[in-house]
């Protein structure tokens, strides 16, 4: 007996359909041989009444209530021909499994190429293996389980009244054998002994950060720190500016493995033709036309990594928030409320140049202490 | 015996002696499962889920939350020797030196995707057809929280590999923190552990990631599942489905079947994305460093419309008594999340006290027969939508050749205006369409056949629409009348309902919310093919109609037989001429 038909020998298995009244046989000649012969049922009419059942009966009778679901599609031919498509999915599919533990012992990984060889093998095999389950699995619901539409009632989602009713009842017998209305001593005494078990968790969270404190308001930088070059770590002098430039983006000397540190000190130079620099840029933190300001915008403290040579207009990737570096990197466009703080720098005795002092004022996005 | 009966009774009566389960287990098997297209988008997303956890746990095996810095000397050459965490470099080897690991970085990563767009897709189904209401509301609210917790997985996975974007993403999380009055700094130091970066953030969001959000939404599909099945799926509008009934296959093995071959095409889809469509690749990113930020960054698509907001919005702060107020960030940052979540939560009860309707509701609305709602939907999909473009205004600039800053000035206009006009052409449109159901219900659907009567009159011959279309296109909720705003009985005094200014506003929101075209049933069909009788001997000048009687439902033979035998003309009345009546099936 193929597979398909393993129900035919419960009872019940008779009725076939037989709508295009062509012979079973015809399309499935196994399966028509094996089936006992009975009372034939059209697909759609109602069983005998006396027969009828909603949910299965105690004892062996409940074997014989008539089907609700035809064994069999209506046209078996139509059937075959889906059977051997969905057969050959799933051979497709498990050879695509196969495929996949191949590529995963033969090809191995460690170089880009290679990976990327790996990745479209394993996922080439993978994809093949779920589509022929995904195929086969929907065929054969479309095509062999033979086609149904069942009508279930749906019952009231609230209860009975009574059922409610028993159920307060049985609620306040149960309230009042545990005292918990009648004894209001030990009814608030409770609810008090765990009120601070419900606070203990929030405070249990306290050590999770220390307190901000003031530390928004510092940098690292101080006084005679030199001005590092972000990638090649050297020091600056004015004269490493043949004339005015791009932006270049400096660490404090010494911190360029501390991301704490340069979470807040990354500073960008511009170097612009000194009669170029207005108000509110405070010259005397200038060198040279050489102008420092925060690196981490204003808004919500992404680097500002973008500058417009010709119009010197500085620009931060992430929400397009625009400086003006002549004039004190004013907010020009975007939602950005505050200028980038200006770095007072000078150069040491070496000819380097150093900060000043740390920015006068906080660095970074606006916090609620900050005023 | 055959090999069921074996296992029935076998395996079957093992575990009944045990459980007794096989009275239960027969009902489960026999339940009826409604079926339409759009009830598989919540199952992609609990396929997605699956998928991610599946995923997600091969990925654990590897994966190192940790800040710590490494010297990275690892398969990848383009970055031997660069200082990174050790989250970063085991994200590198999961990629380079485990088999298979970027292929399930990738599953991981678009099956996430999927999961988020699959949650709002069927979110947007449960709120255009009502299916939130009466009984449903609980199961609304489960949703709602779970697409709260999805944009925080989303966000938190997003930053565990601690690449330059994730990176970036987390540095504006905290500035987002950072800026709620009052709390903010310290919500920010205590996340962090201190001033950003420092090292905690990773393994803390790690374990927030793969074990405390993973298991509320495991918890709560789990309810939200089983409320489900204990409440029975909606179904749609059609011929026999009432309020009372479901109509569909049964569980065993119909839905078993589909959905398991479901759960093959969700995995199938993201397999191949994965395999050909890179996502995420951390490598080209480098590093996080706080020194750095590359230009088009981008967050995944659920935020987008969160970043867009921050872009959209005009540089306001005020400081007072020594205290900033950074409007230019908190709004944006948490004001369209809290409207649109906290609306999306009260909308099923708002509406059922504006309409009154207390009722159990089982068939689904058609989008049209609830235009306000449908409105007010596509109100907030504009919206959001807006916002989602502004997040990348950079690329349309660039691609589109138009000015950053008049992308976001049209932005801040559309922001407000879009979802004004969205309401009202919505609306309109709803309206036509029900004005069109209503005309095919009066009038049936047109056959393409002109005849001419023996007085010499020109008629078009139309034919009743099928009786399943017929369904549809009566399926109306029957809405309680609340009196009118200004009703009052003869003595001056207004119905209980609209007193006061609640009541007032109450009988006017219920004036908007249940406008709807009139519909005027019992034409227009009928087997006995005298439901339509416009045109027919009335010669009027009314529009000439005459109705080509069908029986039974389309597609049934007694039904072609009767077209058939009813009029010559009706011979012609071809396959080509079902489509009208189809179409209001969908």
């Amino acid at each position: 007996m193929s597979e398909t038909n393993g129900h035919g020998e419960l009872p019940g298995d008779g009725p076939r359909p037989g709508t295009h009244g062509e012979p079973a046989e015809q399309g499935y000649p196994a399966a028509a041989a094996e089936a006992p012969a009975g009372p034939r049922r059209v697909i759609g009419t109602p069983p005998p009444a006396q027969a009828r059942t909603l949910l299965g009966r105690d004892g062996p009778t409940a074997q014989a209530a008539p089907r609700e679901l035809p064994a069999d599609p209506s046209d078996l031919g139509k059937a075959k021909i889906a059977e051997r498509i969905a057969a050959t999915c799933f051979i497709i599919a498990t050879l695509a499994g196969i495929g996949f533990i191949a590529a995963y012992i033969g090809l191995p990984v460690h170089s880009v190429d290679a990976v990327l060889r790996s990745n479209l093998a394993l996922g080439t095999a993978l994809s093949l293996a779920m589509l022929g389950l995904a195929f086969g699995a929907t065929i054969w619901v479309r095509n062999l389980m033979p086609a149904v539409e069942l009508t279930e009632p749906r019952k009231p989602l609230a209860s009975a009244p009574a059922d409610r009713a028993a159920f307060a009842e049985t609620f306040e017998e149960g309230t009042d054998a545990s005292q918990f209305v009648k004894r209001p001593l030990l009814r608030r005494t409770l609810i008090a002994a765990t009120l601070p078990l419900v606070v203990a968790p929030v405070v249990l969270l306290r050590d999770m950060g220390p307190l901000p404190g003031t530390s928004l308001r510092h940098t690292v930088w101080r006084k005679g720190l030199r001005l590092i070059e972000d990638v090649s770590n050297m020091p600056i002098r004015p004269s490493d500016f043949s004339s005015p430039g791009g932006m270049i983006t400096v660490i404090p000397e010494g911190y360029a493995t501390d991301d704490d540190a340069l979470a807040k000190a990354a500073t960008i130079i511009i170097k612009l033709r000194p009669e170029e620099l207005q108000h509110p840029t405070v010259l005397n933190w200038t060198v040279d036309g050489i102008v420092a300001y925060s690196k981490i915008c204003t808004h919500v403290g992404c680097p500002v990594s973008l500058y417009e040579q010709t119009t010197h207009h500085i620009l931060c990737p992430c929400h397009q928030s625009t400086f003006d570096a002549p004039r004190g990197a004013q907010v020009i466009f975007g939602p950005a409320a505050r200028p980038l703080p200006q770095l007072p720098i000078t150069t040491d005795a070496d000819g380097y140049l150093v900060a000043q002092s740390d920015f006068h004022e906080p660095v970074g996005p606006s916090f609620w202490e900050r005023g | 015996m055959s090999m069921t009966t074996k296992l029935v009774d076998g395996t079957g009566g093992w575990l009944d002696d045990r459980f007794r389960g096989a009275k239960g287990f027969r009902t489960a098997f026999r339940k009826i499962f409604p079926d339409h297209w759009t009830f598989l988008l919540g199952e992609i997303a609990l396929y997605s889920f699956i998928i991610l956890l599946l995923t997600g746990t091969f990925l654990t095996f590897w994966f190192q939350p940790s800040m710590t810095g490494v010297v990275y000397h690892g398969s990848y050459k383009a970055l031997d020797g660069v200082r990174m965490s050790q989250a970063y470099a085991s994200t590198l080897g999961i990629s380079f030196d485990v088999r298979g690991g970027l292929l399930m970085r990738q599953i991981h990563h678009w099956a996430a995707d999927l999961f988020m767009a699959a949650i709002f897709a069927h979110m947007l189904r449960i709120f255009f057809t009502g299916a939130y209401r009466k009984p449903r509301e609980v199961n609304w609210l489960i949703g709602i929280t779970m697409l709260t917790l999805g944009l925080l997985e989303g966000l938190f996975g997003y930053s565990l590999p601690d690449d330059l974007l994730s990176g970036a993403g987390l540095r504006i999380l905290e500035g987002v923190i950072q800026s709620i009055p009052v709390v903010g700094t310290y919500l920010a130091f205590f996340l962090f552990g201190g001033a950003f970066p420092g090292h905690d953030i990773i393994p803390r969001l790690y374990i927030l990631h793969v074990l405390l959000i993973p298991g509320l939404l495991l918890a709560l599909i789990t309810a939200h599942l089983f409320i489900m099945w204990h409440q029975k799926h909606t179904q749609m509008p059609g011929k026999g489905r009432t309020d009372q009934n479901v109509i569909g296959a049964p569980f065993y093995p119909y839905f078993m079947a589909k959905t398991g071959a479901f759960f093959f095409f969700t995995f199938a889809a993201v397999a191949l994305a994965s395999t050909f469509a890179q996502i995420n690749p951390v490598w080209l990113y480098g590093p996080y460093t706080p020194v750095a930020m590359s230009a088009g960054s981008q967050p995944d698509f659920y935020m987008g419309w969160l970043e867009g907001a921050l872009r959209v919005m005009v540089p306001w702060e005020w400081n007072v008594f020594g205290h900033t107020f950074s409007f230019n960030v908190f709004i944006p940052g948490l004001l369209p999340l809290g409207a649109i979540f906290t609306g999306l939560a009260l909308w099923p009860f708002l509406e059922a006290w504006i309409t009154g309707d207390k009722r159990e509701h089982h068939v689904n609305d058609r989008p049209r027969n609830a235009p306000t709602r449908t409105a007010i939907g596509l109100a907030g999909i504009t919206f959001v939508g807006v916002l989602l473009l502004e997040g990348a205004n950079d690329l349309i600039a660039e691609h589109l050749d138009i000015s950053l800053y008049t992308t976001t000035r049209i932005a801040q206009v559309a922001v407000f205006a879009a979802p004004v006009i969205a309401y009202i052409v919505t609306k309109r449109i709803c309206l036509g369409l029900q004005r069109k159901d209503q005309h095919l219900l009066e009038h049936g659907v047109e056959t393409g056949i002109i005849r001419q009567l023996p007085s010499g009159e020109f008629i078009e011959v139309t034919r009743p629409v099928s009786e399943n279309a017929h369904a549809v296109l009566t399926s109306r909720s029957q809405l309680p009348t609340l009196p009118s705003p200004d009703s009052a009985d003869e003595n001056g005094i207004p119905a209980p309902a609209s007193r006061g200014a609640l009541g007032k506003v109450r009988a006017r929101l219920h004036t908007v919310l249940t406008e709807s075209v009139e519909l005027t049933t019992g034409n227009g069909h009928g087997g006995a093919g005298g439901g339509n009788g416009h045109g027919q001997a009335s010669g009027d000048g009314e529009p000439a109609h005459a109705a080509v009687p069908t029986g039974g439902p389309r597609g049934a033979a007694s039904g072609d037989a009767g077209t058939s035998s009813s009029s010559g003309s009706a011979a012609h009345d071809g396959p080509g001429h079902d489509g009208p009546g189809e179409q209001a099936d969908s």
